[in-house]
């Protein structure tokens, strides 16, 4: 029999703590972190950001039940593609909702010599994110909405911008690496003065590898309307390249690296 | 003392290593004595030269005026095509270095009437021309060709299997290909050299006479002939190709000769050019070792050479197109790959192919192989990526999985993807059996489902409400058998009747006398199969049966698992059917006892294949045109790129030795954000392909909107090149439903 065939046989008796509540699978993820990665994207957030691309991934309810190691057999799978770059990256959704779980998903993974990574807004530090990051996530990419707390609430409809920075704080203290993602909307958040602002906040940071730019697109849109949700954003228009390029102008004298996505 | 200085002082002349080489013919060993492995990367090379960019000028206004033209520049009505049988012509000859056309104009076509008459009349007509009288003379009274033959001796029910589209493409009325000559042989040895060692042969080749024996003899002395021949041709260029090559413009120049005589005398549909960059480099790196030659002239004569290589064309009637569409040669040059005493085969003269991709432009011809181990250069893996991302124009096969299966390490790639030992081994090629038609007969007891014929006996008719797995199963063994016998019977005549017809006797001249054989069987419609039998398995298939009970539509109630998902639930089931087709084939006695092997590769015959076709069990709709090669089905590959590679994956090599193709398609930005992250992703990609012991990938780079733009400006896109199952094509070139059928096909985009 191919050796490939390994997981025809796969009958695992799904738990509570065993199972992670994924919205889809991507296996040539080339955004979401360094190299080739297996992206899951997870059921589930508790912001609603105005320019969400993917606003069906937000609901808790709802997504299909993936039994931990039936994801970690997935990524063997993939393994010959990651090199010495890729690996897994878990993404949303908002990943940290489902944190307890993933504590053994990354350990399984880590026991298997993947890389791992988290993309996440950075909205929890509790007991069980604290040993997800601590012990079991190589890379965070952590997705810094707005400097200001007007501009924070606006986009994400929560208050308490400070979560965010206190979990970067957090992650910095501990050594190890993070990469930091901004979505770049013209005069919402890319403005010459919030980018100094962000620049200035974490310059002093020793574990920051990079920032991604992201800019803003409406991709998105017709997922808002199939979900029967009003796009607020609709008379927003997307970045120039002088715009894109000032920015990443701006940043990188604050950062080794300014990458736009 | 002084006598050492005058030495000192003397022209360098480095000579090659003597090797088994110098005593027989053996031009690997000339290989592996004298290669020169480069491990450097692309900053050496240089651009086009002044004469090869003014070359490259008149060329590319001859492709427009063939466009214009409907296709076809023009053609001589009057002489028969054969090695010697046109005096020399040139594209503008103070500025060729490297020099040769098939006819005596560029872009003219050459009447090769032995494969079939009808086809040439054909392709004239369809061009308001005709055969001279006195060729039409001799076709329509006198001499007989491979297509009369096969007709003459083709049985009913091949003919009844033929028609309705169970087997398709088959090589009868038209020139079979797939033989490579070692086109390096003359470079090496001259014609004189080889004509003494044919001799020998046929001194040895004696009684009894049987069938065999008596074929051999014959095959032998037309070889003899056309080596003859090649001299007269070299003489209407005033090139001595009776001796050696010399230096390396001759080694270029005696090289391209030899494969121009197998153009000239055979329109094959695949005439594959081997594997000579490695070859042409041990003659180059020692002139510019000499310092008689530098860089600019060593890039001219690949150019050069490349150049007359895409200058190739075939008289082809319109319905040729069906098949093989874009009016493909299949000038299959295979690049890199190991030595099996583990250096690399990858020298500059690798990245100087690669590097005409530049200097000319993108283009389909030469089909340019890179053969993929992980052991070559970085830097040379880092260039494909590059020239592939740039140019969508190069293919990937896996080097280890063939070396080490196949066993040589000097081989070529017949036609689109097969391995083929070079100088030792031949292939018959087979064309392509239906099977998701064939899964059709086990749904209707054996009948055509779009005619009612009968063409399998003691298939049980199926007549519950849903279909029941086993039974489905168990029938569509019983078909595969039949079929198989039907398609050995069809092959068989094809191949006994071209060799009596139309035998290459050019290129098996520069072939070892009396080589192995592989008959390249093929199949089509393997993703269809896949999904069907797992639509059946693990969804409820209800047959929905007209008034003489044949399916025309099937409902399909519930979820099923889908080929291109990673999902061993149905990859099992691809896997199974190319296995289980293939012992059914290799259970059947062949032509000179070909050893039989098996692809999944449908050239763009997918679509047509589409057409005859009914509705699947897997949902797809009467007429709908398959995925191409051994690729999932459009659109069902829903997990993203990785797991539908490694789908692919799954079918054992082992089991289908001819090659399975597979078209890699995706958007530029989707394969990373920056060029660098383009191209390291890539090269991640095909390393984790191959060591999932996958054997072949096309890979495009490109957007929709480029191939839209195509479609409705062709004049400004005119390199624009596509991958499709196997080869590249010039994409305004295709029909517009071949365009569309491209455009339809899964372009993987990351979320």
């Amino acid at each position: 029999m191919n050796p490939f065939f390994i997981h025809l046989n796969f009958k695992k008796i799904k738990t509570s703590d065993n199972i992670l509540n994924v919205h889809s699978i991507e296996s040539f993820g080339t955004h979401d972190g360094p190299g080739i990665r297996l992206v899951i994207f997870l059921q589930g957030c508790k912001l609603k950001c105005q320019y969400c691309h993917n606003p069906d991934t937000i609901d808790t309810h709802g997504g299909q039940e993936f039994h931990i190691e039936d994801l970690v057999q997935r990524a063997i799978k993939m393994k010959s593609y990651f090199g010495n770059k890729g690996g897994v990256t878990v993404s949303g959704g908002e990943p940290l909702l489902q944190a307890h779980n993933l504590i053994p998903f990354f350990k399984r993974l880590k026991e298997e010599g993947i890389h791992t990574n988290l993309d996440t807004n950075g909205r929890m530090l509790n007991h069980p994110t604290i040993e997800l990051l601590d012990n079991y996530a190589d890379l965070v990419m952590l997705d810094i909405k707005h400097m200001t707390e007007d501009g924070f609430q606006k986009i994400t409809g929560k208050r308490n911008k400070e979560t965010t920075f206190n979990f970067a704080k957090h992650r910095e203290a501990s050594g190890k690496k993070m990469w930091l993602r901004y979505v770049l909307i013209p005069e919402i958040t890319n403005t010459p003065e919030l980018l100094h602002q962000l620049g200035n906040y974490f310059k002093n940071y020793k574990n920051i590898e990079q920032i991604e730019l992201q800019p803003y697109h409406k991709l998105g849109i017709h997922k808002w309307d199939a979900l029967g949700w009003d796009y607020e954003l609709k008379e927003t228009r997307e970045n120039t390249k002088e715009e894109l390029d000032l920015a990443s102008k701006i940043l990188s004298d604050y950062f080794k690296k300014v990458k736009i996505n | 003392m002084e006598l050492d200085e005058l030495i000192l002082e003397e022209p360098k002349n480095l000579e090659f290593k003597a090797g088994v080489w110098n005593t027989s013919i053996n031009v690997r060993d000339f290989v592996i004595q004298n290669i020169v492995s480069y491990y450097g990367d692309d900053q050496f090379l240089v651009g086009p030269s002044e004469k090869t960019e003014k070359l490259w000028g008149i060329c590319k206004e001859g492709m427009q005026q063939e466009r214009q033209n409907n296709g076809v520049h023009s053609v001589d009505t009057e002489t028969i095509s054969g090695v010697a049988s046109f005096g020399a012509g040139y594209i503008d000859k103070e500025n060729e270095v490297i020099v040769g056309l098939q006819t005596d104009g560029l872009l003219k076509r050459a009447m090769k009437p032995f494969g079939g008459y009808k086809v040439v009349q054909k392709a004239l007509e369809e061009h308001g021309l005709k055969p001279s009288e006195d060729v039409n003379e001799l076709f329509t009274k006198y001499v007989k060709t491979h297509n009369d033959g096969v007709f003459d001796a083709y049985t009913a029910e091949i003919r009844k299997f033929r028609s309705l589209g169970f087997l398709t493409g088959l090589p009868d009325n038209y020139a079979r290909g797939r033989v490579i000559g070692d086109y390096r042989r003359i470079a090496l040895y001259g014609i004189d050299k080889l004509i003494e060692v044919k001799k020998q042969d046929l001194a040895e080749i004696e009684g009894p006479m049987t069938d065999a024996v008596i074929r051999l003899r014959e095959e032998v002395s037309e070889q003899i002939k056309a080596l003859k021949d090649m001299i007269v041709m070299g003489n209407h260029y005033n090139l001595e190709l009776n001796r050696p090559a010399q230096n390396a413009q001759e080694a270029v120049q005696w090289t391209y000769m030899a494969y121009l005589a197998a153009v000239k005398e055979q329109d094959g549909a695949a005439m594959s050019l081997g594997n000579v960059s490695t070859f042409l480099d041990i003659f180059i790196e020692k002139d510019l070792q000499n310092e008689v030659i530098t860089e600019t002239e060593a890039q001219e004569y690949i150019d050069q050479f490349v150049m007359k290589l895409r200058m190739v064309r075939h008289l082809r009637m319109a319905a040729y197109d069906e098949i093989f569409a874009g009016d493909p040669t299949w000038v299959t040059e295979a690049i890199g790959g190991m030595l099996n005493d583990g250096r690399s085969k990858v020298t500059k003269t690798a990245f100087r192919f690669l590097h005409t991709l530049y200097n000319l432009g993108p283009s389909p011809e030469p089909n340019i192989t890179v053969l993929w181990s992980p052991l070559l250069p970085q830097k040379f893996k880092k260039f494909c990526a590059k020239v592939s991302i740039d140019t969508s124009s190069i293919q990937f096969e896996n080097d280890d999985l063939m070396r080490n299966l196949r066993g040589s390490d000097d081989y070529g790639i017949a036609c689109c993807v097969s391995y083929q030992e070079i100088g030792k081994q031949i292939q018959f090629f087979g064309a392509r059996t239906n099977l998701a038609k064939t899964l059709l007969l086990a749904i209707n007891a054996g009948k055509c489902e779009i005619t009612g014929k009968q063409m399998v006996d003691g298939i049980a008719p199926l007549t519950d409400e849903f279909l029941d797995f086993d039974k489905v199963m168990a029938n569509f063994k019983i078909a595969m058998t039949r079929v198989a016998k039907v398609y050995n019977d069809a092959m068989n005549i094809i191949h006994y009747m071209h060799d009596k017809y139309y035998y290459e006797k050019a290129q098996m001249a520069l072939i070892d006398t009396n080589p192995d054989i592989n008959i390249a069987y093929g199949i089509a419609g393997l993703s269809i199969v896949a999904d069907s039998l797992s639509a059946i398995k693990y969804a409820k298939v209800k047959p929905i049966r007209n008034e003489e009970g044949l399916t025309v539509d099937f409902k399909i109630e519930g979820e099923f698992p889908k080929y291109g998902n990673d999902d061993d639930r149905v990859d099992i089931f691809a896997h199974n059917a190319v296995e289980d087709f293939n012992n059914e084939l290799k259970l059947l006695k062949v032509y000179k006892d070909a050893e039989p092997t098996m692809s999944v590769l449908t050239i763009t015959s997918n679509v047509v294949y589409g057409k005859k076709t009914g509705a699947t069990p897997d949902g797809r709709a009467s007429g709908i045109p398959f995925a191409p090669g051994a690729n999932p089905m459009h659109g069902r590959d829903t997990n993203g790129a990785i797991a539908s590679l490694n789908s692919v994956a799954k079918i054992d090599y082992k089991d289908s030795q001819d090659g399975i193709s597979n078209t890699f398609s995706i958007v530029p930005k989707s394969l990373g954000s920056t060029q660098e992250d383009r191209t390291d992703n890539l090269v991640a990609t095909l390393t984790g392909y191959f060591e999932h012991g996958a054997q072949h990938l096309n890979v495009n780079v490109l957007d929709k909107e480029t191939l839209l733009d195509a479609m409705e400006h062709p004049e400004k896109h005119p390199q624009l090149t596509i991958r499709v199952s196997g080869y590249a094509v010039n994409f305004i070139r295709l029909t517009k439903e071949q365009q569309m059928e491209v455009i339809s096909r899964s372009f993987h985009e990351s979320m």
